[in-house]
């Protein structure tokens, strides 16, 4: 078991959340919530394993998951902004038409692990050279692991220091103000949760292509989607909080799959080498750790001001008084 | 080329013909005109509910007429956005703020703007905000944000949004509600101001002393249809204004009987307690209602006023202080015991905290005392009782309701308001609290409100009016306190009106007198 | 107020009427809210046929497929049944849930932990094995209902206490029950190394229609058990609760409005604890009749996601109790047959498409769409 190893495998497997939750984050900055994540990441590891398969090209596999995700979340979009539905289910609905499709056109792509090329994976010269962080950071990741990197400041620019990330915010917080200045409401919401889906399907992407590459139905994913929903409420809506729980969370994964190694802990046995039937306890962490990271992160939006859109989860009729 | 009107030289900056505006089960709008000169402050009179702010919303942009003309600088036009106004010079202050909380004053001000085109260069932003700032006499700090501002604050930033978009026409929907009344006179002092510059306003009021003081022209509407095109003000008398306005003569006093105060029912003191925002909102607030009295609570909103209402119900933790009711102690009781203890509260927003929108008109009646005999047997809810109860108070109190079954979303805010007087009043309570109980209502409306208010005074209960209507505290209470940032300035029985204002800004009542003696 | 002009201009130039779309002022009449959800299922039936005909299978004969092995025999009706009863259970645990806006998808979760929770009666062992068999199943039923209630309350206590979303959390809940039951198969109670227990005792198991079989011929080899008995039992309680009831009442206050409910002096907190435990206690029962009634034995893979069909269910019947039995039953058959049904994935995706579609039916309670000429304008 070896920190470094597990820090970076923690970058690697955190990657996939982070375009999760970020995406997910965009969407409820417009004022949508999308419970319907863990779908579109199916669609999407789906959709990039089943081009990848029959084109030998990642890449377009990469760009085919991106838009078929973000087509499916239309249907969410749809329901939650123009039908004015209750978004919970609504996302919910998404959520079982996403994976019902995934698992019908993903049939029999299981069988074909070998043939299926990957999105390359490299070591950043310099940088790699760095004592601790370069091992942890540049050292022989996926490229959609170093495009992360770029991503997340990126995306926090967007958000808090341009036009469009102002509108967002606005059409977040207070749509019927957007709406008087000539913000177009409901095209910017459909448009977030489009981005949402985008980068969910970005996401499922980077699983069957890269992380841990192969389609294996609905365990591909295995509640990532999920995780991501109550990710984006830690991190506050920020993508650098949501890489950091992202991260977190996939060095978490990897420790609970490494401690399970060595045969003493801190000196102690070991009692997950010796019973290797505690592994299901371990397995459990990740979801008990993401129910704690809720409740922090409740607590610090109780405490805090500014927290979650105001908007957040209401559907917006011109018109009606409030909001 | 701007319009002339040939008979006497003004240059009509708005004119609109014909306009009709439906909406479900209403017509808002039934041919209205209406003219807007260059450089005039044209007040649009009518009661809630008459049309005015319709048809400022559809001269803004935000609702589309189904029929009539609509001329800007003599050119007709037909707005399919609120931007497509502002690009003509149109711009509205609504009565809730357009503002989002979170962002920046500058942030406000650009929303929605094309430039920047991407990057935000705020600082550089904040000083061209500053400059029109100080242009008008809107002093704001561009770098604030929203939530911290005061709501005169607001009202400037949104003003400005409007300016700075080059609006030469500004609507201005019940500017006052929300203002104490020396902001108001600050209000007024940029209005004239702004028409110095060439600016034209409309200024949309129910207020007849308002209207009076500000307006070069008043129009009126009435139940959606116009009963004054454009009449000069100087030209004509409130009562006559009043008359355009309602239909009828309009008694200006309530009729009230005198009532002997009997004992102390609501007695508090020093209380103390936060907002929704942990902030506190209540510095040591001391009062006492009597039995057979209104007592009046006078401020400018958001001074305390619904924390008060909600703590002394129980709803809202009093961090020190006692409240005392019947002469038991109420402090941080469970709310439930308030209402078995004679607590009544008409809460300020019917649609948000009074009613469950989607019930019945029975589940909405019978909210309060749905676990207590007859209607709560056991464990069980007696429907049969319980329509009986909805029944009775539907006749006694004139609901006007297709059947008892209907979801209350679907009643007028009148209706909605007599289903909460309904339930409150008739718990018979000993204390019974109202917050803004006539607010949105029409004047018929207003008058049966404040008729049962005055009929539970003579049944002896003891009744705290919070409101922001001053005539309205004025008529119906027999003492005025004024709370001012959480804290009780001082207390009124005389009704006189200059010191209540003094105090709504912040000066206590010893100030007042000391000053007076001096 | 709301715009009442969403048709769209780019059709109305060339049609010649337009489509008018208001909020209703009025109340639609009782049978319009079944009627639509009706159309939404069939219509929802037929983009299901589109996706199997577009996939190269023909939709006539899946669904007569579905239709004759789900409803077209006695034998097949009563297996129907037996999928259909832990659907029920689960379907209202989500409506009473549902009823006051509490988002309880843990459903899945509360299932497992009450086929735990029966199981334990058998393996641990809490009663000795020849102990009778109406005290094994009244142990069973409360030990079940209350491990459900157990993992109901983790997730209510937090939303009480801390406001932590009920949507993530009692989704991480389910997977935290899966590894939890795991253990026990794999290591506690495994039989010989398989990944499963002991087969219980026959007194431990529900009794079944079959049972009557020789005494009354027309029973015989009838797989339904006592546990359909349970969901109609707890279908008309909740009825009742919700319809008659002091408690109901405030749930359905909560649910429309927390902060009337709140002023008219209901304990929000409280409730929702309570109908968190309520809601586990129905699905651990859930649990526990499939564990007794169908599979009497603890191993992995006994749920297909009857945790999440009952979120479609509760639904579907509009989160009316005696309506939840009636989806169940159509859920039930699609299951049953569904799982012959090639590819595998279109049971999910089916179910799916009716949730949309029904979600998506609700805007025309809510809004009044009439087709106007265009000679009116």
């Amino acid at each position: 078991m070896d920190l470094l190893i597990i820090l970076a495998s923690g970058v690697a497997t955190g990657t996939v959340l982070l375009y999760a939750t970020v995406g997910e984050a965009f969407a409820e900055r417009s004022g949508i919530m999308n419970l319907g994540v863990e779908g579109m990441m199916l669609i999407g590891a789906m959709s990039a394993y089943k081009v990848t398969a029959a084109t030998q090209n990642p890449w377009l596999g990469l760009l085919v998951a991106m838009f078929a995700a973000g087509a499916i979340s239309q249907v969410h979009a749809f329901i939650a902004i123009t039908l004015q539905a209750d978004q919970v289910i609504s996302g919910l609905a998404l959520n079982f038409l996403a994976t019902g499709i995934s698992l019908v056109l993903g049939e029999g792509l299981t069988s074909l692990r070998d043939v299926v090329p990957q999105l390359p994976n490299f070591t950043v010269p310099v940088l790699s050279q760095i004592p601790i962080l370069g091992k942890v950071f540049f050292d022989n990741h996926s490229i959609m692991v170093y495009i992360g990197f770029i991503f997340v400041p990126l995306a926090w620019y967007y958000i808090n220091r341009t036009r469009p990330g102002m509108h967002l915010r606005a059409v977040g917080e207070y749509p019927a103000a957007a709406d008087t200045l000539g913000i177009r409401v409901y095209v910017l919401r459909y448009y977030y949760v489009f981005v949402g889906g985008i980068l969910a399907g970005l996401a499922g992407a980077t699983i069957s292509l890269s992380i841990s590459p192969g389609w294996f139905g609905a365990l591909t994913t295995a509640g990532q989607g999920w995780i991501a929903v109550g990710l984006v409420i830690f991190a506050q809506w920020d993508p650098f909080r949501a890489a950091f729980g992202a991260y977190t969370f996939g060095a978490l994964r990897r420790l609970v799959l490494d401690i399970q190694g060595p045969s003493t802990l801190l000196g102690l046995a070991n009692p997950f080498f010796y019973n290797p039937h505690y592994a299901f306890f371990l397995k459990m962490l990740p979801f008990a750790f993401t129910v704690v990271v809720l409740v922090i992160g409740s607590r610090e939006a109780n405490r805090k001001r500014i927290g979650t859109p105001a908007a957040l989860g209401l559907p917006y009729i011109r018109g009606q008084r409030g909001l | 080329m701007d319009q002339v009107n040939s008979t006497n030289g003004y240059k009509n900056v708005v004119s609109m013909r014909g306009i009709i505006k439906r909406f479900p089960g209403v017509l808002a709008n039934d041919q209205v005109d209406f003219d807007l000169r260059q450089g005039e402050v044209h007040a649009l009179l009518g009661e809630n509910g008459a049309g005015k702010s319709t048809l400022m919303n559809v001269l803004a942009g935000l609702y589309r007429a189904e029929g009539g003309t609509t001329m800007v600088h003599g050119q007709v036009v037909n707005f399919g956005s609120p931007r497509e106004a502002i690009e003509a010079g149109i711009g509205m202050v609504h009565q809730h703020f357009m503002l989002v909380p979170s962002q920046s004053v500058t942030e406000n001000v650009l929303l929605g703007l094309d430039e920047p085109r991407f990057r935000m260069n705020l600082s550089r932003y904040n000083r061209k905000i500053e400059e029109i700032a100080q242009q008008y006499g809107l002093h704001v700090d561009p770098a604030a944000r929203i939530w911290q501002l005061t709501v005169g604050e607001q009202q400037r930033v949104e003003i400005l949004k409007m300016l700075y978009r080059g609006a030469d026409v500004l609507i201005m929907d019940e500017p006052t509600a929300v203002l104490a009344p020396s902001e108001i006179e600050e209000l007024f002092k940029t209005l004239r101001s702004m028409t110095v510059q060439g600016k034209s306003i409309v200024f949309i009021s129910h207020k007849l002393h308002e209207v009076m003081d500000i307006s070069d022209r008043v129009t009126v509407l009435q139940k959606g249809k116009v009963t004054s095109a454009g009449i000069e003000t100087k030209d004509i008398t409130r009562a006559d204004l009043a008359r355009l306005m309602v239909g009828r003569d309009v008694v200006f006093r309530v009729e009230k009987k005198a009532v002997d105060a009997g004992d102390v029912v609501l007695s508090v003191e020093d209380l103390k307690a936060d907002n929704d925002k942990g902030l506190p909102a209540l510095n040591g607030v001391s009062l006492e209602v009597r039995q057979g009295e209104i007592v009046g609570l006078a401020g400018v909103a958001g001074n305390g006023q619904s924390e008060l209402a909600e703590t002394l119900a129980g709803l809202r933790l009093a961090l020190e202080g006692r409240i005392t009711v019947n002469s038991q102690d109420a402090t941080n009781k469970p709310v439930k015991l308030g209402i078995r203890q004679g607590i009544s509260l008409i809460p300020a927003d019917r649609t948000q905290v009074g009613t469950a929108p989607n019930l019945s008109v029975t589940d909405n009646v019978i909210m309060k005392n749905y676990d207590q005999e007859p209607i709560g047997q056991g464990w069980i809810v007696n429907s049969l009782e319980a329509i009986k109860y909805a029944s009775e108070l539907k006749e006694a109190y004139d609901i006007i309701v297709p059947n008892i079954d209907t979801s209350v979303r679907l009643l007028s805010g009148g209706n909605l308001q007599k289903v909460i007087l309904a339930r409150e009043i008739s718990s018979e309570p000993r204390l019974m609290i109202a917050v803004q109980p006539t607010r949105g209502l029409d004047v018929g409306a207003i008058e049966g409100v404040q008729k049962l208010l005055l009929a539970q005074r003579e049944a002896g209960a003891a009744i705290l009016l919070i409101s922001e209507e001053l005539e309205e505290l004025l008529s119906l209470s027999d003492r005025i306190y004024v709370i001012y940032e959480g804290e009780i300035m001082g207390e009124v029985v005389d009704g006189d009106i200059d010191k209540i204002g003094q105090m709504m800004t912040g000066t206590r009542l010893e100030q007042i007198e000391a000053q007076g003696v001096a | 107020m709301t715009e009442s002009e969403m048709k769209k201009p780019a059709l109305g130039w060339r049609l010649p009427f337009s489509i008018r779309i208001e909020p209703r002022i009025d109340n639609p009449p009782k049978w319009f809210s079944p009627m639509l959800s009706v159309i939404a299922v069939v219509f929802a039936l037929l983009i299901g046929a589109l996706v199997i005909w577009l996939g190269g299978g023909d939709p006539w004969a899946a669904y007569s497929h579905i239709a004759r092995y789900s409803f077209g025999s006695v034998g097949v009706l009563s297996d129907t049944m037996v999928k259909a009863i832990p659907l029920m259970l689960v379907g209202l645990a989500c409506s009473i849930a549902f009823r006051m806006k509490l988002w309880n998808i843990g459903a899945e979760g509360q299932f497992f932990l009450g086929v735990f929770g029966a199981s334990l009666v058998v393996l641990l062992p809490v009663l000795p094995e020849d102990a009778p068999q109406w005290l094994f199943i009244i142990t069973m039923i409360i030990s079940g209902m209350l491990f459900g209630a157990l993992w109901g309350f983790i997730p209510g206590f937090l939303k009480a206490r801390y406001n932590v979303n009920e949507i993530i959390s009692t989704l991480m809940m389910n997977y935290i029950a899966i590894e939890w039951n795991n253990y026990f198969i794999y290591a506690v109670w495994s039989e010989g190394g398989f990944q499963m227990s002991r087969m219980f005792q026959r007194n431990a198991w529900l009794p079944r229609l079959s049972d009557l079989g020789t005494t009354m011929p027309f029973f015989r080899g009838l797989t339904t058990h006592m546990g359909l008995l349970f969901a109609l039992i707890a279908a008309v309680v909740l009825w009742w609760i919700l319809a008659k009831s002091q408690w109901g009442y405030e749930i359905r206050l909560i649910g429309d409005n927390p902060r009337a409910a709140e002023y008219a002096g209901i304990s929000i907190k409280k409730n929702i604890i309570f109908v968190m435990l309520l809601s586990g206690a129905l699905a651990g029962l859930a649990g526990m009749s499939e564990i007794t009634g169908v599979v009497h034995r603890l191993q992995g893979a006994i749920s297909p996601g009857y945790g999440f069909t009952g979120i479609i269910i509760a639904w579907l019947a509009k989160l009316n109790p005696l309506a939840v039995i009636l989806a169940s039953i159509l859920f039930g058959a699609l299951i049953l047959a569904g799982r012959e049904v090639q590819p595998s994935g279109i049971p999910t995706l089916i179910q799916g498409v009716i949730m949309v579609a029904l979600i998506a039916s609700d805007y025309f309670l809510r809004n009044r769409v009439t087709i106007v000429r265009r000679v009116e304008e």
